[in-house]
């Protein structure tokens, strides 16, 4: 008899191409890349090499493109430090031979919404992205890492990377979730149970009845958050929900190889009985809307609660780490967080900027007003038109957003769409680092829906009051 | 790749933990082009080491005079989490810095640290403490590291022994070129490859 196998072994198993002491070769099936890849491709070319593989290998421009002005393409950037880094991926990309969505294509998106949107993204596949939020594939039951830009070079040279293999985190979430709970809220209880590095050399196969009743769309947040719990990726097994999501996408095998791949697909999910280093529960039933208060996305409560004082943690470096986020945040412990007012809201990203997110946030801004400037930058080309053709563009501005061009836009602020120092921002982005949406930003990490509840009342609000 | 055997050098004390990389070196700098002479040297820390209007921060540790030429900092748990930006390790490397002492760190950064040469040490968190106070107490001075040994001498002659994978460390000890380690099996790929895509057609 064999030994049960998690799902994320029999994936690794797939793509090991030699061994040695301690480590893998992993062959790579998709390799993504963006604008912040220069320093790979620039290796890559002193060394006078070239991309082994250029038909597995995808570039968008996502990180730095305005989402202002779209339709004057690259002569819409006036800065031109940004305007050479979305020039130079799309000069790598020729010079390689790699499909390239830039600034001026149909599909163009952030990286980790089109791999899925597309189709490139499958289960059972390794894939991998200069970026950590890779970890967004794993929804797919794909083995997905992020890398650093010399990891990227060896990828592109020999589409195989050197990997020691993780451990395995059960992450499970069982019961069913409230009304205005969402992959959002789970993946911020998660993180704030288990902490920032509670998952640092693990990865994490996230499982239970909450987990499986979400979408693709829910899915991938989850994952895509992985990464801000340490965790080297992120992974939800396959299921009828995945396979209806990829059926008829541009990339996604066709006629007879749907078939194949569909029984390939079937065999990858976890035995009954494999065995994890660690498990995790959480009530899925319990959990309330929740967001940050301070600047890890650890630092995350449910929405009824009070802001923390620095004497409730235990932990010394949770203790000195919480009274520097209160200090930068402007916060008091006791204050309700229902209480705390916020100048800007922002929708859109890797995290939450999918369809399904829109749709969340344009049920609550309907025939409401925000009072504070808000946002919204659809996570793709693809989307954005999506959402105009359902109306919710219309929405949208009718309640007072910008309706913006697709890009990561003020989650990493590369592109110059920044928070002004000391304003508060309810974000659907990932991170809540100080300096994050530019110098002295504060931001709060919530779902679509609770950031539109937060843009039409000015403060922090519990979603559920507006449902 | 410089090979990395023994190091000494002033260490520098970062009371934090959690460093996150966007930390290390802000997101809008990534821009920049690692140009020389100074590479990316003057982005490392650059919002926690300079206030609103540019000027430097006394209060920072790698503004102080005695650490102007820090090649080691000792940190707490978690260095280097968050974004998987090698800009943050150039910053550092740029800056003369080649070890960081630290308790845990985030899995791309410490990949990231090895593949430039630059040797992440993990040692238990009540360690990279006393040294930290050590090096409060005598600001400028110096640790040694013997990557073949395996230890990191403190200012009081104390060894600690650290644990590294083999392969990590014969890598740094060598300075060995990655891609060429890979392309050595280049028949190994594509035997895999043609199996792999022989049963998947659709993935080549």
């Amino acid at each position: 008899m064999t030994t049960p196998r998690t799902m994320f072994d029999k994936i690794w198993d797939q793509h090991v191409v030699t061994r040695r002491e301690g480590e893998a070769l992993l062959y790579v099936d998709r390799n993504y890349v963006h604008e912040g890849s220069f320093h790979a491709f620039f290796a890559l070319a002193k060394e006078g090499r070239k991309v082994r593989k250029p038909r597995q290998t995808f570039a968008t421009a996502d990180h730095y493109v305005p989402t202002r002005g779209r339709e004057q393409g690259l002569a819409g950037i006036t800065d031109p430090e940004i305007r050479g880094m979305v020039e130079l991926l799309e000069h790598n990309a020729r010079e390689n031979e790699i499909l390239h969505l830039g600034i001026d294509e149909p599909r163009q998106g952030i990286v980790h919404v089109i791999g899925p949107e597309l189709g490139l993204t499958q289960p059972g596949l390794t894939i991998t992205c200069g970026d950590s939020h890779t970890s967004t594939h794993g929804a797919f039951g794909a083995l997905a890492f992020g890398i650093g830009a010399s990891q990227l070079k060896q990828i592109l040279a020999t589409q195989c990377i050197w990997q020691k293999k993780p451990k395995t985190l059960h992450v499970v979430v069982d019961g069913a979730l409230g009304k205005g709970v969402g992959g959002k809220d789970v993946i911020l209880a998660v993180i704030a149970k288990i902490g920032t590095a509670g998952a640092t050399g693990h990865t994490i196969e996230f499982a239970g009845s909450a987990i499986r009743s979400l979408s693709m769309e829910g899915r991938l947040t989850v994952c895509n958050m992985a990464i801000e719990a340490g965790a080297r990726a992120g992974m939800v097994a396959p299921d009828d929900t995945t396979y209806a999501y990829l059926e008829g996408r541009e990339f996604a095998p066709k006629g007879a190889d749907w078939d194949r791949a569909l029984a390939w697909w079937r065999t990858l999910p976890g035995d009954e009985g494999a065995a994890f280093d660690r498990e995790v529960r959480i009530d899925g039933a319990a959990l309330e809307p929740t967001l940050t208060w301070g600047t890890s996305p650890e630092e995350a409560l449910p929405v009824s609660a009070s802001i923390p004082a620095p004497s409730d943690f235990t932990a010394a470096e949770q203790r000195a780490h919480a009274e520097t986020a209160l200090a930068y945040m402007g916060l008091k412990p006791g204050t309700k967080l229902t209480d705390v007012r916020v100048d800007a809201a922002f929708i859109g990203t890797c995290t939450n900027g999918r369809i399904e997110d829109l749709r969340a946030a344009a049920a609550i801004l309907k025939g409401r007003k925000v009072v504070v400037p808000a946002w919204v930058s659809p996570g793709s080309s693809q989307i954005k038109r999506q959402a105009e053709a359902e109306g919710l563009d219309r929405i949208f501005t009718e309640a007072g957003f910008e309706w913006r061009a697709s890009g990561c836009s003020s989650c990493a602020a590369m592109n110059g769409d920044i928070v002004p120092a000391g304003k508060r921002c309810a974000s659907t982005s990932n991170r809540n680092f100080e300096g994050r949406q530019g110098k002295g930003a504060r931001t709060h990490l919530m779902s679509p829906a609770m950031v539109a509840a937060a843009a039409v009342t000015g403060r922090i609000t519990d979603v559920r009051t507006l449902l | 790749m410089q090979p990395f055997t023994t190091l000494t050098a002033i260490a520098a004390p970062l009371d934090v933990a959690n460093v996150d990389t966007d930390k290390i070196i802000p997101a809008r700098l990534l821009r920049k082009l690692r140009t020389p002479p100074d590479g990316y040297a003057p982005y490392l820390f650059h919002d926690v080491r300079r206030d609103a209007d540019g000027r430097e921060r006394e209060t920072f540790v790698l503004n102080r005079p005695e650490y102007q030429n820090a090649g080691i900092l000792v940190a707490d748990v978690n260095f280097g989490c968050g974004s998987s930006r090698e800009g943050a390790v150039y910053a550092m490397l740029d800056s003369g810095i080649r070890s960081v002492i630290a308790a845990s760190f985030g899995d791309i950064h410490y990949a990231n640290e090895i593949q430039n040469g630059m040797l992440p040490v993990i040692l238990p968190e009540e360690t990279c403490r006393e040294l930290r106070e050590q090096l409060h107490a005598k600001p400028g001075a110096t640790l040694t590291i013997d990557l073949a040994a395996q230890t990191v001498s403190d200012t009081n002659g104390k060894q600690h022994r650290f644990q590294i994978d083999a392969v990590y460390k014969e890598r740094l000890l060598k300075g060995l070129d990655e891609v060429g380690m890979v392309l050595q099996h280049l028949p190994e790929i594509e035997a895999f490859e043609k199996k792999h895509h022989g049963e998947h057609g659709w993935l080549a």
